[in-house]
């Protein structure tokens, strides 16, 4: 009972966000506070290459190749305010629960095969 | 005085608006009844019994049964104490003040009378370490793991001087029994009030495990 009772307490703010996959193409749209007033939406788009799950703790991380074939990861609650939206362009066909071999591959090595939902 | 009695329930966090994060340790906390009103002429000191958590009537000693008002006063027994409406409780636990004739038998307190932002301090039983070394009970730092030592990582050192005092000081830090004692977190900030299932969002750690058994009172250096 205790446990139920623990979880009435979390607001779950993740719960309108589209279900999520490992090896999903996502953009994030993030609110970005710029000193007091200014708010805007940053967005950001990567793989996710691990989900993790925790309760009110939820997490994943997204792999970008930023500027310079630089990869950037990062990491999100999924219970966080800051995430306004969440877009999914596609899902891929995967064989791990977290893709970290993606990290030692560029170019054409590190694409995934789509899984098309019909 | 502002007391509750409560079952420390587990940690989580709480988000705020701007996406900050506070992790939070969740206390079910009363409803308690007043048990017992202790003052200067029946006791030489006042002080508010509350009762918590309700028990089945027969794990309740004959005794316990007597002090809630729980035996019914019969021929025989024409002395027993009324009942004001107390079940059988599990925990009772007395909080010292000066403002008893606030409180009357069989009232019931409740995480109204906190509110968010409040100050408390949370009293319980931590977890038992078992027979710990001085490294994880005092925070000794070891010795060397290079420069020629060997098995001396979490050793503690010299416990004293030779034929000068020629003997080891009392209660000198060493290894031993660790945990399982009674402990106070000390104006922790009340983060959340749930009203309607009676929970308390406190800010940090609270002692004891899942589902032990904790006090709830004003913070004394507050």
């Amino acid at each position: 009972m205790s446990d139920l009772l623990l979880k009435a307490f979390d607001k779950n703010h993740g719960e309108n966000l589209p279900q999520l996959h490992v090896g999903d193409n996502v953009t994030m749209h993030l609110t970005i506070n710029v000193g007091q007033k200014n708010q805007r939406v940053q967005l950001v788009r990567g793989i996710i290459i691990r989900l993790r799950n925790g309760g009110a703790r939820r997490n994943f991380t997204i792999r970008r190749i930023a500027a310079n074939g630089i990869g950037v990861e990062r990491t999100f609650l999924l219970n966080s305010p800051l995430i306004e939206k969440i877009d999914v362009h596609r899902h891929a066909y995967v064989r791990q629960a977290n893709l970290y071999y993606l990290r030692g591959r560029t170019g054409k090595s590190a694409r995934l095969r789509e899984r098309r939902t019909y | 005085m502002k007391g509750l009695l409560g079952l420390k329930l587990g940690m989580s966090q709480i988000f705020s608006e701007d996406g900050t994060v506070t992790p939070v340790t969740i206390i079910q906390a009363g409803p308690c009844f007043v048990t017992q009103i202790k003052d200067n002429s029946s006791d030489g000191y006042s002080s508010v019994q509350l009762g918590f958590g309700e028990a089945k009537e027969s794990r309740l000693t004959k005794g316990q049964k007597g002090h809630l008002g729980l035996l019914p006063t019969d021929e025989k027994h024409p002395q027993r104490k009324a009942n004001h409406g107390i079940p059988a409780l599990r925990y009772l636990r007395e909080f010292r003040t000066s403002k008893t004739s606030e409180y009357e038998m069989g009232q019931q307190l409740t995480v109204e009378q906190f509110e968010a932002g409040d100050h408390i301090d949370v009293s319980g039983v931590t977890k038992g370490k078992g027979f710990a070394g001085v490294v994880k009970r005092y925070g000794f730092a070891g010795g060397m793991k290079t420069h020629g030592q060997s098995d001396r990582w979490r050793a503690p050192g010299s416990v004293g001087a030779t034929s000068g005092t020629a003997h080891v000081f009392k209660g000198k830090k060493m290894p031993g029994r660790m945990g399982g004692k009674r402990y106070t977190s000390q104006n922790l900030e009340i983060v959340r009030v749930d009203a309607d299932r009676n929970l308390i969002a406190v800010k940090g750690a609270v002692p004891g495990h899942k589902g032990s058994f904790v006090v709830i009172r004003d913070a004394a250096k507050g």
